[in-house]
C-alpha cells in the first residue's frame, strides 16, 4: 500500500500510467505523513521524504527504510526477502 | 594558414549534456543505474576526454588547428556540468528530514484513513490480518483471527507530484 501527497485524481491518473495495482491513498492533507513524521521541508508544499514500513498483523512495525537519499529507495525483492525472513522465525503467524 | 576546425571540444561538451540529462529520462528509471549514476559518470568521462584531447590540440599543433578560446570554454563548461551533476546526485538528493518521530521498529504502525483514488475511504488497520482491533488489540496472534488470514502491510510513502 502506498501514500502521497497528491490527490486521488492525480493518483489515479499515475497508477494508470505506470500500471500499477496495489492499493494507493491520496493524502493531500499531510494527515499520514505528519503522523508518521515524514514531512520533507526542503520540498514544500506537503511532500513526504521517501519511506517505507514493513507491518505485521498486529500492527506493529517489524522492518522500516528510511533512506538517505532520495535517489536510493529499497528494492522490492528486499522487502520480499526481509517479509519471508520475518514471518517464517518471527512467530507472528506467517500467512502471505 | 588552412587549418582545420576543431570539433572535439564541442562533441565532448555534447556528450557531458547527455551524461547531465540521460539520468533523469532514461537511467533514473532503474535501481541498477540510479543508485550509483556509474552510467552517467562513465558518459562524463568519455565526454572530458573528448574535451581535453580538443583542448589540447590547437595548443600542441596550432598550425593545423584552430579553436583554442572556444576548446578552453566548452572545456569549462563541461566541468560546470559534471560539477553540477555531482552536486545534485550527491547532495541534492540527501537534503530529508531526521524524522525522529516516525515509527520504529517495535512501535505500533499509527493507523489512518485515506481516500483511494475513487475516493473510498481505506482504513490502515483493516488491510491488516484478523486481530485489527485498533489501539490495545494486539492480544492475537494475526492467525487465529476471525478471517483467518494474516495480512502483513507494506506501507510505503512517496514523495508524489507526478
Amino acid at each position: 500500500m502506498a501514500v502521497s501527497v497528491d490527490p486521488p485524481q492525480v493518483t489515479q491518473k499515475h497508477l494508470a500510467k505506470m500500471g500499477w495495482t496495489y492499493t494507493f491513498l491520496a493524502d493531500p492533507q499531510d494527515q499520514a505523513i505528519r503522523r508518521y513524521d515524514l514531512v520533507d521541508p526542503e520540498a514544500g508544499q506537503g511532500i513526504a521524504r521517501p519511506a517505507e514500513f514493513l507491518i505485521d498483523p498486529t500492527g506493529t512495525v517489524r522492518w522500516l527504510d528510511l533512506t538517505d537519499d532520495f535517489r536510493v529507495r529499497t528494492r522490492p525483492e528486499t522487502v520480499l526477502a526481509t517479509f519471508d525472513r520475518l514471518a517464517a522465525g518471527g512467530g507472528t503467524g506467517g500467512g502471505r | 594558414m588552412d587549418r582545420r576546425r576543431n570539433f572535439l571540444p564541442l562533441a565532448g561538451f555534447l556528450v557531458c549534456l547527455l551524461a547531465f540529462v540521460s539520468y533523469f529520462v532514461l537511467f533514473y528509471r532503474f535501481p541498477v543505474t540510479r543508485d550509483v549514476p556509474w552510467a552517467n559518470w562513465l558518459l562524463f568521462a568519455l565526454g572530458l576526454g573528448l574535451v581535453v584531447a580538443g583542448v589540447r590540440r590547437p595548443f600542441r599543433q596550432p598550425e593545423r588547428y584552430r579553436g583554442r578560446w572556444t576548446g578552453a570554454t566548452l572545456a569549462l563548461l563541461s566541468l560546470l556540468v559534471a560539477g553540477f551533476f555531482a552536486f545534485v546526485t550527491m547532495v541534492g538528493s540527501r537534503q530529508l528530514p531526521a524524522s525522529a518521530g516516525a515509527p520504529k521498529v517495535g512501535q505500533k504502525a499509527p493507523d489512518f484513513v485515506l481516500p483511494d483514488p475513487s475516493g473510498r475511504p481505506v482504513r490502515l488497520y483493516d488491510l491488516l490480518g484478523g486481530t485489527a482491533g485498533g489501539a490495545g488489540g494486539a492480544g492475537g496472534t494475526g492467525v487465529a483471527g476471525g478471517v483467518g488470514r494474516a495480512s502483513w502491510v507494506v506501507l510505503i510513502f512517496y514523495r508524489g507530484y507526478w
